[in-house]
């Protein structure tokens, strides 16, 4: 019964005031609808940043590290002799490359793995040339790794499979050099080799930095542009189930590897960082802009108490305790807050889904925002909780009313 | 009569300090009886609201000793006070004080819906009865906040009486009424001490009103002067 009368009493102040609790709720609606909708667009942000990333890069790269020369004469008693340091690594070789990735795929938490040997390549016709990078990779395992195929224009990725004169080229070179599938492409390497490819396939990934610069070629056919034997592979690239346990993951892999083990936050740290930074930046927007709807409940609540100080002092001269007033007082924030919360993901949803249907053209496509329902529960769990805190600072003001003091006035 | 003391007052004191120190009241000692219906005289600014307001348990700050029903009231915590008025105090105020966005009825059963002890149903057809006692029952579903002055005072007495409380202690009862309400309102508390066993302690002007009363406190400068049996 005790909760019961206090509910009633708050349910009566709130249909009583119907103005100020839509005024109040309102406030909460403007708050939620847009930290939630700035929440989904960071994070759309975010998830069409790191779709680029994983476009062609992997969760994980293994490869060897420079090794820097070290002093030779390490005396305690003598000076210490400076020599000139320098990179003493012959090769970026991987030893026995087959059996390592073996190893590397027999891994529990690796998907995929492959081996990937890069050539600086310049691609020519006539007197263009343009500078880029052909990457020697089994395209089959390739492809499944990283969806080539659905960036595929022209061509396909198994016309690749066992052919050492075929090549995979980039939308951007094949446009600049207008070249489409079946021609011939003449490809040099930095160690004088050329090579005249037949273009089996185009891609474009919607980046022009990788569609103007990137082709595919078979492992042995780079092998042969550095003038290497066919065991040479200087890095492997592997994927696990969840690229954001990826640093986990590679410290897992390390324990088994001699070489470098680096997760993709560390090699692209710069877009991480960014993508951080971007993060942070609409997260403490939105959430003073949630502040800000919190103080216009705090305030309200303050003026209704300021209105009802007699009320109060009858209720407590009646025999309600302190907490019951505060129970009172919280209710009633919490009830606005409630309607407020939820209008405010009703509100947000219609952003996102009016945000959704931007067009914004080139890679982008439609602007990339989602629902996501982690963070409508985010907001929904924020939205009660700062009303419930705006709420009781007033209510803790109107626990201590002095019932004395106001009967006397 | 039955001479139980069911509200003791030893030697309260109670000094107010601002603007200057002054003694508000000076060692007031006395008992109510059970059943008693006790009045409170004096000129005004003697002290009559203050001393009822520390007999209510609602000030705490003074000096002295209570007790209500054999149990002391002074140092409790304010929480327990809460629960002891609810209880065994009904309080009608010097001005009439309702909660004006609940109807009449409503006011009138917000302390027993808080004291829980009965069915929200028996706590209403309770709350009807009283008011139909004080001549209001055709106003029980009206907003408390479009009544006349003196309609809400008997309201608040219904409300101080919905307990069944110990005793019921009203500052100026019967201000706002004419003679013919007045005497409704006089007979009930009559009715109340004598019938029903409760105690009444009133504080008023009118010197008919409490020469009719069982016992007669008056008060000068914050110092009992006079205890008259009338
Ligand atoms: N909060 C306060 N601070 C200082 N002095 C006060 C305060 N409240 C009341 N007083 C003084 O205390 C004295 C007693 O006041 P009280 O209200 O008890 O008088 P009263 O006997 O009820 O008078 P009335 O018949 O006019 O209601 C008065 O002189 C008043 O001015
Ligand atoms: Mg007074």
């Amino acid at each position: 019964m005790k909760p019961g009368i206090n509910y009633d009493i708050a349910i009566t102040h709130i249909v009583t005031r119907k103005k100020q609790t839509m005024v109040a709720a309102l406030g909460v609606t403007l708050g939620v609808a847009v930290y939630l909708f700035m929440n989904s667009l960071s994070a759309g942000f975010s998830g069409f940043s790191r779709g680029e990333i994983f476009k062609n890069n992997a969760h994980i790269k293994v490869y060897k590290a420079d090794e820097i020369s070290t002093p030779l004469a390490q005396d305690a008693h003598a000076e210490s002799v400076i020599l000139n340091p320098q990179i003493t690594t012959l090769s970026q070789r991987l030893i026995n490359p087959e059996m390592l990735l073996k190893e590397i795929k027999q891994q529990p938490f690796i998907t995929h793995a492959i081996t990937q040997v890069d050539v600086s390549a310049f691609y020519n016709r006539g007197n263009t040339q343009i500078k880029g990078t052909a990457s020697g990779v089994n395209m089959d395992d390739y492809a499944a790794m990283f969806n080539t195929e659905k960036y595929m224009v022209a061509g396909s990725i198994s016309a690749l499979r066992g052919n050492l004169n075929g090549t995979i080229i980039g939308a951007g070179i094949a446009e600049k050099l207008n070249l489409s599938v079946d021609d011939n492409i003449a490809v040099s390497s930095s160690y004088a080799v050329t090579k005249v490819l037949r273009i089996v396939g185009i891609f474009s990934t919607g980046n022009s930095l990788t569609d103007n610069s990137k082709s595919y070629i078979n492992t042995a056919t780079a092998q042969q542009f550095l003038k290497e034997g066919p065991s040479y592979v200087t890095t492997i690239y592997a994927n696990t189930p969840d690229p954001d346990k990826a640093a986990a993951y590679a410290e897992k892999l390390q324990a088994v590897v001699p070489y470098i083990v680096e997760d993709w936050k560390t090699t692209n740290a710069d877009i991480v960082a960014g993508d951080k930074t971007r993060g942070t930046l609409m997260g403490a927007i939105s959430l003073s802009i949630l502040f800000v709807a919190a103080f216009g409940i705090y305030n309200i609540l303050s003026e209704t108490i300021n209105q009802k100080i007699n009320d109060i002092a009858i209720l407590k001269a009646v025999g309600f305790k302190g907490r019951d007033v505060i129970q009172i007082f919280v209710a009633e924030s919490i009830i606005m807050g409630c309607i407020g919360t939820i209008l405010g993901l009703g509100l947000g949803a219609i952003l996102i889904s009016i945000m959704s249907g931007i067009y914004m053209g080139g890679p982008v496509g439609y602007f990339p925002i989602k629902f996501e329902l982690h963070l409508f529960i985010r907001s929904l769990f924020l939205g009660i909780l700062i009303t419930c805190c705006a709420g009781f600072f007033p209510a803790k003001k109107a626990a201590n009313v002095d019932p004395v003091s106001i009967f006397r006035k | 009569m039955n001479k139980h003391a069911i509200l003791q007052a030893r030697g309260i004191s109670k000094h107010f300090y601002t603007p200057v120190k002054f003694k508000v009241l000076d060692q007031i000692s006395f008992d109510a009886y059970k059943g008693e219906f006790l009045t409170l005289v004096g000129k005004s600014g003697c002290g009559k609201s203050t001393l009822l307001y520390c007999l209510s348990t609602m000030d705490t700050a003074y000096e002295g000793e209570l007790f209500i029903a054999d149990q002391q009231i002074t140092g409790q915590k304010p929480n327990d006070l809460a629960a002891l008025r609810n209880e065994r105090i009904g309080f009608i105020f010097q001005f009439h004080y309702l909660l004006p966005e609940f109807t009449c009825i409503k006011n009138i059963m917000i302390p027993a819906l808080k004291l829980g002890r009965f069915s929200k149903a028996e706590i209403e057809e309770k709350a009807y009865q009283k008011l139909t006692l004080l001549g209001l029952g055709d106003q029980a579903l009206k907003p408390a906040s479009k009544l006349s002055g003196g309609q809400q005072q008997r309201v608040a007495i219904a409300r101080a009486m919905i307990n069944n409380p110990d005793i019921i202690m009203c500052d100026e009862p019967t201000g706002n009424l004419d003679s013919r309400n007045a005497g409704i309102v006089f007979d009930m508390f009559k009715q109340i001490a004598h019938d029903f066993g409760q105690t009444v302690i009133v504080v008023t002007h009118d010197n008919d009103f409490a020469s009719a009363s069982d016992r007669t406190i008056e008060l000068e400068d914050g110092r009992i002067i006079q205890v008259r049996s009338n």
